[in-house]
Parts: structure tokens; C-alpha cells; sequence
């Protein structure tokens, strides 16, 4: 059997988790046996729906002290229950809280892991997962050896596929083990797209020349829909908030749209974010390297480029 | 108070990335070596910080390689540190790694081991929660923020659209990224004084990986840009929505 974790926030199921769902249910039906689902605490969602996505069971600890993460506690359980479900296959997003716990969960289950997977397994020799390396600039195909497995796919990396199953939801009784950490503050930017979870982002770097100017690549980012990013002199120079600072030191992504205004494209920068599916670099420069890995490319001045696209987008919306 | 330090050696962030022996192993002819970046400036400098602030604190170095290794250990020593171990192992499955580790930290009483959120080279992210099992301590992973107060830890973490406050009492373990700390530069009296630290090297644990890499492969060269005029923006638009598809 193959068992997903469910990650959530705030009762509600991440997307990397749907997408991972959708990627155990795919090597369920490689390995001739079902995909089911494990959910620590409580939800929103309903669960049943899960079925679409191709989970044809639900195992839920319907405990809502375990909708605060605790590393520790989490990663316990979950072995816990892959053990008694007798689960062959573990499968995790490889997100910020599968990184917390995944190899937490194959030490306890005395399984190999590959983290950062991008592809279905290849079964022909072996239990082989493909995963990125070197800050995505290669591939690394790696053998499971154990009889139990886990894996924690990439985001973005495995699209969700479509079942017509339905699921039913069993109730877990298990003991919890006590808090490790105690959850004091949460602070989240309100209004803001989260850069990890976003599909679409826009980002500048020092081309745009100073913060004062942002207002262009805000616009942008506003007509798209999408999240904003940096590069990282921007950060350094505090001419955008630090976390907006993608790079080989800063985040990492993998939208399914990446538009760079001013960004030369230096090696660390495009360490994180050389998984996008697609690249648009806006530059003045022709020789910009960032141009060697664009799948577009316009050669001009951000200053008129930038609000010519966005006027371009909202054209396109508009006529929707 | 006692923190663990685990130092990984990777290849600089501009190395040629290519394979040899039949696409099994990295090519390291040419490579400059340097510490992993997230170990040397978030997780190194933070622990440094703290014993500055508390100069009672020691801390120990740990990394798993082999002689090659010495110099970023000898590095890292120059930045701050009180002693390093090298455990003698060339291994790069992240399980015996942290079962090395995990043997040191038993001999030792550390009330923080800390890492960096993952390599550079290998972009695991494993090492930290591994620790956490085989130890049975509490971890908290993508750590920007951290403050000891005695024997209870503040840490700040990474989540969706922001960051979560964690108390955690010691001992613990944590990985660190961007917000830990910034990049230092060693100066000369660090420098000298690395020579002479104490620099442990002990034989590995003998231990079965539960993985192995059978190849590795690059990506397909991208087929060249399409490039658009700066006055055709509709018709990029359209190339993103149609061809693309990701408007």
C-alpha cells in the first residue's frame, strides 16, 4: 500500500499535498495496490473528495492538538501508522513540513529515502526515484534498497490527475506523544501570495535601480496574480523585504511562470529558481546571461517593457 | 551550554557541474571546495554569535568526509569554533552521515546540534530530521531565527506566507537558512588561531546505506530563447497563454 501524508495549514490541505496524493495514487497503480491517505488533525476539506485525486482511503487522528506541527510528534505518528497500515510506499511533498519529517519517518521505519523526487520511480531495476541535484542543475537517479520506502516529491513537479474514485475516511486511534515545542506566534504577510506556493511570479533585481521604482513590477504582479520575488543584491541592499530573495542562499522555487525584470542571471540566482517551467527575462543588456536560460526574452527598457506587458495581460484578462 | 556545528563540504556555487566514469561520479577536477553555505553563514556564524554573547559555550565542529576535507574544516575553525571532528567517511547517503553524526553527539552532551537546511550539491535536507530520530530530540527545520534563554530555546521557522514562534526546551536540534545570521569574513587572528585548534579525526561507524546513486544525468539544453520585441507585448502574452500555456 502506498500512504500519503496530508500537510494543512489553518484546516485546510495544502496543494503540494494534492499534488503529492495525485503522485502516490500514479505509483499505487505501478505497483498493483491502493493509495491511501493520512491526516494528522483536523480539516475543512472534504475528505471524501480526496477520491478525485485518487486516495481510496483516509486514515484521520482526529486530533486537533496535532493541527499545530511538532516535528517530533508528527514524524513518530506517522511511522506509527505506516507500520500498523502495513504501508510499503510512504510519500510525502517535499515542502516545508515533509522536510521536517520525512527522513525522520524512513529512519524510524528503516527506509531508504529520496527527497526532492521529481519523477514517477522507474521499476525496472530496482525501486530507482530521479531527483534534482546541485541546485537543480542535474539529475541524480538513486535506488531505494530497503523493502520499505519514502518518498518527498519536488513541488510543481508531478501535475494532479483525476480519478473517479471515492474514499472513505477511517478514524485512527493511536497515543500521541507529548509536545516537543510549543507553538507562541504566528506571523503570516496577509494579502500576500506565499512565493513557495505561487504559480506565477515576477521578480527584480538591480536593473530596476532602486526601490522607488518597484511600483512597475507591482503593477505587473497585480494584473498576473502573482507573487513577487528578488534577486539577491535587491535584499542585501534592503530595496525589498528578505524573504523575497530567490537564489542559490536565499529560496528556492518552481512556479509554472518566472518573469526576471533587470536580473542578469548569475549562477546563484538561477540556482533557485531553475526548476520554473517557464522563464521571461526582461533586460536591457542582449549579453545578460539570464537570456542563455529564458524560454522568452525581451531585449529592452524595463521601465517601458514592464508597463507595456502589464497593459498587455490586462488586455488579455479583460477579453476573457 | 555545548553545540554541535555539522560542516559539509560542497563544491563552490560556480563549478562546472559534469560526471565521470561513466556518468556514476561527480567530476571534481577543477572544483574549488567550500564550506556549504547554509552550514558556514547561518548555522556556524549563529553559534558563533551566541558564544559571544555567552563565552562559556563550546563548539565543537563535526564533519563526515574524508582528508580533502580538512581545509574547509580548518575554515570553518577560522571563523569560530572550538574543536573540530572529522569522522573518516566518503560517504554521501544522507542515513550513514547522520548515523556518524548521531554517534559523536552521543559522547558528547550537546544542548543545540545544529545544520544548515540542506547542501548545496546534494539538496537533501535530511541530516537535521534524521538526527532528530536516531536521537529522539525535538528538531525544528528552516530555522531563521534563534535565541537561547538557559535551558529553553526561541526559534523562529519558515512556514507558507510567514514565519511561527516555537519554544522548545534543550536539548534540540535545528536547521537553519536566510534570517539566521550574515555572512562573516575570516580575519587574520582566526585564521592563525584554526592552526592550532584541535582538529579529531575518528573512524566511521559501520553502517549500511539504505540508498545509492546508480547515475546521474543533466538536463536536455534549453533550445534556445524566443526572443519578442519590446513593442510586441501582445504578442508575448499570447505565446505565454497559447504555446506556454501558463497564463
Amino acid at each position: 500500500m502506498v500512504l500519503i501524508y496530508i500537510d494543512h495549514s489553518e484546516k485546510e490541505i495544502k496543494k503540494s499535498s494534492h499534488e503529492a496524493i495525485s503522485y502516490g495514487a500514479a505509483i499505487a497503480k505501478q505497483l498493483g495496490c491502493s493509495a491511501e491517505a493520512l491526516l494528522l488533525g483536523t480539516v475543512n476539506d472534504d475528505l471524501t473528495a480526496l477520491g478525485k485525486l485518487g486516495a481510496s482511503k483516509v486514515h484521520q487522528l482526529n486530533n486537533e492538538s496535532l493541527n499545530n506541527f511538532d516535528a517530533k510528534v508528527h514524524a513518530s505518528l506517522i511511522a506509527t501508522a505506516a507500520t500498523n497500515l502495513n504501508a510499503e510506499v510512504i510519500v510525502f511533498a517535499h515542502n516545508i513540513n515533509g522536510k521536517a519529517i520525512a527522513p525522520a519517518v524512513a529512519v524510524k521505519l528503516d527506509a531508504g529515502i529520496v527527497t526532492g523526487a521529481c519523477s514517477l520511480p522507474d521499476l525496472q531495476n530496482g525501486f530507482e526515484v530521479t531527483k534534482t541535484v546541485f541546485s537543480g542543475k542535474a539529475f541524480a537517479h538513486i535506488k531505494i534498497e530497503t523493502p520499505k520506502k519514502v518518498i518527498a516529491i519536488n513541488q510543481n513537479s508531478f501535475g494532479i490527475q483525476n480519478f473517479e474514485a471515492s474514499t472513505t475516511v477511517v478514524e485512527m486511534t493511536l497515543p500521541i506523544p507529548a509536545a516537543s515545542v510549543k507553538v507562541t506566534n504566528v506571523n503570516k504577510i496577509i494579502g500576500e501570495i506565499p512565493l513557495t506556493e505561487a504559480n506565477l511570479v515576477v521578480s527584480g533585481g538591480r536593473g530596476l535601480k532602486g526601490p522607488e521604482n518597484w511600483g512597475i513590477l507591482l503593477d505587473l504582479a497585480k494584473a498576473l496574480g502573482a507573487a513577487t520575488a528578488c534577486s539577491r543584491p535587491v535584499s542585501d541592499s534592503d530595496w525589498r523585504p528578505h524573504h523575497e530573495h530567490v537564489g542559490q542562499t536565499g529560496i528556492q522555487i518552481a512556479p509554472n511562470l518566472y518573469i526576471a525584470i533587470g536580473i542578469s542571471g548569475a549562477i546563484q540566482h538561477l540556482a533557485g529558481v531553475n526548476r520554473s517551467k517557464t522563464i521571461v527575462v526582461i533586460n536591457k543588456d542582449p549579453e545578460a546571461p539570464f537570456f542563455k536560460a529564458a524560454d522568452y526574452g525581451v531585449v529592452g527598457d524595463a521601465f517601458e517593457v514592464v508597463p507595456a506587458l502589464t497593459a498587455a495581460i490586462s488586455k488579455m484578462k479583460h477579453n476573457e | 551550554m555545548n553545540i554541535l556545528v555539522c560542516i559539509s563540504k560542497t563544491p563552490d556555487t560556480t563549478a562546472k557541474i559534469a560526471f565521470t566514469e561513466g556518468n556514476t561520479k561527480f567530476d571534481e577536477n577543477g572544483v574549488q571546495w567550500i564550506i556549504n553555505p547554509y552550514d558556514e553563514w547561518y548555522s556556524l556564524v549563529r553559534a558563533i554569535e551566541i558564544k559571544e554573547k555567552d563565552p562559556t559555550t563550546n563548539i565543537h565542529l563535526i564533519t563526515v568526509g574524508g582528508p580533502e576535507a580538512e581545509p574547509i574544516i580548518r575554515k570553518a575553525l577560522a571563523l569560530g569554533g572550538d574543536e573540530a571532528i572529522r569522522v573518516n567517511s566518503n560517504s554521501n547517503d544522507s542515513y550513514v552521515i547522520a548515523q556518524q553524526i548521531a554517534a559523536i553527539a552521543k559522547q558528547g552532551s550537546y544542548d543545540l546540534i545544529m545544520t544548515g537546511k540542506e547542501t548545496i550539491d546534494y539538496n537533501s535536507a535530511c541530516i537535521g530530521s534524521m538526527l532528530s530520530a536516531i536521537l529522539d530530540l525535538p528538531y525544528v527545520s528552516l530555522a531563521n531565527h534563534l535565541e537561547v534563554n538557559g535551558n529553553t530555546a526561541s526559534v523562529q521557522r519558515e512556514i507558507e506566507g510567514g514565519e511561527e514562534t516555537n519554544e522548545v526546551i534543550l536539548p534540540m536540534i535545528i536547521s537553519c537558512q536566510k534570517g539566521m545570521a550574515e555572512q562573516r569574513i575570516p580575519n587574520m587572528r582566526g585564521i592563525m588561531a584554526a592552526r592550532t585548534k584541535p582538529l579529531k579525526v575518528v573512524e566511521p561507524l559501520a553502517t549500511n546505506a539504505h540508498t545509492s546513486i546508480k547515475e546521474f544525468s543533466l538536463p536536455p539544453s534549453k533550445t534556445g530563447v524566443k526572443l519578442i520585441a519590446p513593442d510586441q507585448m501582445d504578442e508575448l502574452v499570447k505565446l505565454l497563454k497559447e504555446e506556454a500555456k501558463v497564463i
